[in-house]
């Protein structure tokens, strides 16, 4: 029944969705909270690069950002980010695109969640002598991670499956591979549930652990 | 009115101006709410600041260490003028300990993380010194059972008297209270007090904005009436409460007083 599958590294493929997900993810969190912390921060040249990135950023297709990295970075401006194998170029052009596009909804995610932090929390930091870097650090940023568990998720779901477009520019992911198979065996439906199936369990652990996680770590006041 | 029997401080403070304000003005708006303000509070001095809602004595203790700005006018503490915004201002704050009406504990943190972290951070402390200190000052505002456990678990009074013990941690210089029981059950407002009245009685200075007339009565040296932005009256307490000289006062004191 599964004779389809035979000859094709599946588990290999989605092995690659997870690693472009996982670096991804670290990457648009690290760049979406500086992006947030600009966006609230006092200093109004950096307020405004982080309004306009993310209004820019999130509303390019991402397709037109993977294929801008690979076109544009690589094949017009030479950028080969350390490496010379041209998979794993792509992959990590591949990663670049999807945590430029990511930190924006990242940073979007945070600020709704600094925004549920009263104001007071941020008064008394300052009052005891916290500089802005530091009532940021310690005192908003993770009360407002903890409040943004719920949206975070929702952009790492978003993530997940967004990796599929890295096949735009041969990274040899999960949808990379479907493609092939959908190509080469009659068996449309059994493939295309294959894929399906193996992107639900990426994402429903993911969902269910994390609403978990956002009920745990929540802030009591 | 509360009534907390603690013996006044009747001794003179010592010479030495601390917090001076002089002719300080801020808008909201259209709104002017503080009009050329002059305050100079000396070393060692209780002064509590009363007046009707919105009469500018909350803002009046925010722009004493620059929660609030101001649109004119000079703000020293301890000889030197308040800086912009930045590490100059963040030293100063330090010094200046400030309680609020919503507590405003640290929410994700427990009581004695809350009571260690400016120490750790601002005065760069090491952990073991701070929780010493931090469980001293606990135990000092009568909270010390409660080190472990996060605000939201504690009473309106306890998250209060942490609050007071987060500021004292700093050493502060000056200490500014912002309507500290009025978010409080009657039955806390007491607790507060005291630990305030011992305060006072230790030789802090403070500036009190607050409707508790019975801690001015019993702790204050001076109290500053405001009303519409302005300062009205400022006397000692037994002669303004016994006898107001401005109308303003009187009406106020009458509103409030006998009922």
């Amino acid at each position: 029944m599964f004779d389809f599958l035979e000859g094709y590294d599946v588990l290999g493929a989605f092995w690659t969705t997870v690693q472009l997900t996982l670096l991804a993810a670290v990457g648009s969190l690290v760049w979406g909270t500086l992006l947030a912390a600009m966006r609230v921060g006092p200093v109004p040249l950096m307020r405004g690069f982080g309004t306009v990135y993310v209004n820019i950023v999130r509303n390019i297709p991402l397709t037109v950002i993977i294929l801008f990295t690979s076109l544009g970075l690589n094949n017009t401006l030479g950028i080969s980010l350390g490496s010379s194998v041209i998979d794993t170029i792509n992959f990590r052009l591949a990663v670049l695109g999807l945590v430029a596009y990511t930190s924006a909804f990242v940073c979007e995610a945070l600020r709704s969640g600094i925004n549920t932090v009263p104001v007071g929390q941020a008064e008394a930091a300052r009052a005891i002598g916290l500089s802005f870097s530091q009532v940021l650090r310690l005192v908003v940023l993770p009360q407002a991670f903890r409040s943004s568990v719920g949206p975070l998720t929702n952009v790492l779901i978003a993530l997940t499956k967004n990796t599929t477009v890295a096949a735009a520019i041969g990274v040899a992911e999960a949808a990379t591979l479907m493609k092939t198979m959908v190509e080469n065996e009659a068996q449309l439906i059994p493939i295309s549930a294959v894929f399906a199936l193996g992107f639900v369990i990426l994402t429903l652990p993911t969902g269910l652990i994390l609403g978990w996680v956002g009920k745990k770590v929540a802030v009591k006041r | 009115m509360t009534e907390v029997s603690v013996a006044k401080e009747d001794a003179v403070p010592e010479a030495g101006e601390l917090v001076v304000l002089k002719s300080v003005n801020k808008h909201f708006g259209a709104l002017h709410v503080l009009q050329d303000i002059d305050l100079t509070i000396a070393r060692g001095e209780v002064v509590v600041v009363i007046g009707p809602s919105g009469s500018g004595k909350s803002t009046l203790c925010r722009t004493i260490n620059r929660l609030e700005t101001v649109d004119s006018g000079t703000i020293a503490i301890d000889g030197r003028p308040l800086p912009q915004e930045g590490k100059e201002l963040a030293r100063l704050r330090a010094d200046v300990g400030m309680v609020f009406q919503s507590f405003n504990l640290f929410a994700h943190k427990t009581v004695l993380e809350n009571v260690m972290l400016g120490q750790i951070k601002v005065r760069k402390a090491d952990r073991k010194q701070a929780e010493e200190k931090a469980r001293a000052l606990l135990d000092r505002v009568g909270v010390a059972t409660q080190a472990d456990k996060y605000p939201a678990q504690l009473s309106g009074g306890q998250q209060q008297r942490v609050a007071i013990a987060r500021a004292l941690a700093m050493d502060p210089k000056v200490m500014l209270f912002d309507e500290p029981t009025s978010a409080l059950d009657p039955e806390m407002i007491n607790e507060v007090l005291e630990v305030m009245q011992q305060l006072a009685r230790d030789g802090m200075t403070m500036i009190v904005v607050t409707h508790e007339m019975g801690f001015a009565r019993s702790a204050a040296n001076r109290v500053v009436f405001m009303a519409d932005g302005r300062i009205v009256e400022e006397a000692a307490p037994d002669q303004f409460f016994s006898n107001p000289r401005s109308d303003r006062a009187k009406d106020f004191l009458s509103k409030i007083l006998h009922h």
